[in-house]
């Protein structure tokens, strides 16, 4: 409010301009700095021993240690974490794009009875959280013997995935036209091929939303890996390693540190060289959904 | 022409229903029947029937203590996330439209801890907190004061808001800031030209052209609100301390995964079912003004009339 009040007295005084815009980037700054100083905090203090941190958090390292990593990676297997998590937000990735491009397809390109009923049953099972369908689908991993294997987190994430992901690739595809199919079809192709070969390719960049929110949600998501993989550490994900962590090794401050940054950095990564895409991906059907 | 043959249909459509159907509707329905069972457990044994226990377990929803303070919890968070994410998101995205520098550093800074799990911003926090030589306690001591128990039964819950929310703002400022680019300049240009000022602009411009997106964010805010687990687990696993900080969803996965009692646990997810489809219908309702519901309501009319209209030449 007082920014806005102080926009209001920049616009009559127009000297003072540059003044009022001072403080909408003091503000700014303010809050990206709120913003970054937890991560910095915590990538500094991986550097210390455990008793530095406790000491003076706030110091650059007195003296520079890798033993925190050291023992990040010696005894909790944080690389095979990368490897399980990988290997489950990879498939439930690759197989949200599959199912729901084929899926828009079939919705969008053919007309039936009882297309409008499925359609209306995808927006309805946005409505479920994963709370109200866990303990069954839970039962049925039990009866199938998946339980504490990375097959048993894959398989619910791509159906909770999924109908979002239908969602906004029925988008796109309804504002592909028709034309180009018709003429493929006149050239002999029949319809696979004209899914493969044009459709899929088009779709480019609804694909790339679609794979984004599907790992980042999969790969971010504690509550099914917990349930789904609880005991079975040959097999434990990103996050439920973390959470064992903060659990187990909690005094540990340095190794905790340590930790954070380990899941910290990678996405750091990903997301400074793909931020354009990321946010989109993100935040994708939400403005026009 | 292409897409008279209809049996390939079935193949476009088929796995992915079969996804549905067999990992979300018949779970959900399942989950219904689950809350009138007294289930022993999870796997029926050979031969074990589940005793049929009508609404013994929405009775039970209704007195118990913990249910009341974990849905209070979320109540509370659902408003504190109005407040402060969508409020503060559209704060910083008002100022970021306005200045002209950075913009796109400033976007890429708040979004951040949007991408970073939960988990690892609850530990994040966790070190922030601790009693012996956490962050905040070492400011408290470096100015002479007595270190403060941040998790303890007085301060924990809103020391697990304060990271709930910090890490969300980013996401309706995007939003909220992509919503603000799609109003045309010329208005602005306009309203400057009668004399109207920038304070005046945010309210009588600003505002109501963001009206569907607040919408929008506001519902996503408090279904998400609902959905609160990773963080406040990490943070205050069982609701520590004396479940104060249980919410309903960390109170729902210990009745079932602590307790085993996995027919209260199905009742307590129907209720953040009914709660969800009832918050989104009741912002709906907020939200909406007299003239979209009079458009509506002509529309309906209007549908009405070519219904019957159609009926009467057939």
């Amino acid at each position: 409010m007082d920014t806005a009040l102080y926009m209001e007295k920049s616009h009559k005084k127009r000297k003072k301009i540059s003044v009022g815009m001072a403080v909408v980037y003091i503000i700014l700054i303010f809050w990206a700095v709120l913003t970054i100083f937890p991560f910095a905090w915590v990538i500094i203090n991986s550097f210390k021993p455990s008793a530095e941190v406790l000491r003076s958090s706030f110091s650059l390292p007195q003296e520079f240690t890798m033993m925190n990593y050291e023992n990040a990676f010696g005894k909790l297997n944080v690389l095979n974490a990368y490897k399980n998590s990988f290997l489950i937000s990879g498939c439930v990735t690759l197989g949200v794009m599959i199912l729901a491009s084929l899926m828009s397809f079939g919705l969008t390109r053919y007309r039936f009875k009882g297309k409008e009923l499925i359609r209306s049953l995808i927006v309805a099972s946005l409505m479920f959280p994963a709370f109200a369908t866990i303990i069954p689908v839970y039962k049925m991993i039990i009866q199938w013997g998946f339980l504490g294997k990375p097959i048993a987190v894959i398989l619910p994430q791509i159906a909770g995935n999924l109908s979002f992901a239908t969602i906004v690739m029925t988008g796109f595809m309804q504002s592909i036209p028709i034309e180009m199919e018709e003429a493929a079809y006149m050239e002999g192709a029949n319809v696979f091929q004209v899914f493969a070969r044009i459709i899929v390719p088009l779709c480019r960049p609804s694909l790339a939303t679609v794979a984004i929110f599907s790992f980042l949600w999969s790969y971010n998501d504690l509550f099914v890996q917990k349930i789904m993989i609880a005991g079975h550490k040959q097999y434990y994900p990103v996050c439920t390693l973390l959470e064992e962590i903060s659990s187990q090794y909690g005094t540990d401050f340095g190794l905790m540190a340590a930790s954070v940054t380990i899941i910290v950095i990678p996405v750091m990564i990903v997301y400074v060289l793909l931020q354009k895409n990321i946010i989109k991906g993100l935040t994708a059907g939400a403005v026009k959904g | 022409m292409l897409y008279k043959k209809k049996w390939p249909l079935f193949l476009f459509l088929v796995p992915g229903l079969l996804f549905l159907l067999i990992f979300l509707y018949i779970p959900f329905v399942e989950n219904i029947k689950n809350s009138f069972y007294d289930m022993a457990s999870v796997v029926k044994m050979p031969g074990q029937e589940f005793k049929f226990i009508g609404i013994d377990n929405y009775k039970r929803l209704l007195t118990d203590p913990d249910v009341r303070s974990a849905l209070v919890n979320t109540l509370k968070m659902m408003v504190l996330t109005v407040i402060f994410e969508v409020g503060i998101a559209f704060v910083l995205a008002v100022m970021v439209s306005q200045v002209k520098k950075f913009q796109q550093l400033f976007r890429t800074v708040y979004f951040f801890p949007v991408v970073i799990s939960a988990t690892a911003i609850g530990l994040l926090f966790k070190l922030f907190y601790n009693y012996n030589g956490g962050m905040l306690n070492q400011i408290l001591e470096r100015f002479g004061h007595e270190p403060v128990l941040w998790l303890g039964p007085d301060l924990a819950f809103i020391m697990i808001c304060i990271p709930t929310l910090w890490s969300y703002i980013g996401f309706y400022f995007v939003i909220l800031l992509t919503g603000l680019s799609d109003i045309p300049d010329d208005i602005y240009e306009a309203a400057s030209i009668d004399g109207c000022s920038k304070f005046k602009q945010v309210f009588y411009i600003t505002l109501p052209s963001l009206k569907p997106v607040f919408f929008t964010s506001v519902t996503l805010a408090v279904t998400g609100a609902l959905k609160v687990f990773d963080l406040p687990w990490v943070l205050a696993p069982n609701g520590a301390p004396q479940g104060l900080t249980h919410f309903l969803g960390t109170y729902m996965y210990q009745t079932a995964y602590g307790l085993n009692n996995y027919d209260y646990a199905s009742t307590q997810a129907l209720l953040i079912v009914v709660l969800g489809v009832v918050v989104s219908k009741g912002v709906g309702a907020l939200t909406a003004d007299k003239e979209e519901k009079a458009e509506r309501k002509a529309k309906k009319a209007r549908e009405k009339a070519a219904k019957t209209m159609k009926k009467e030449a057939a």
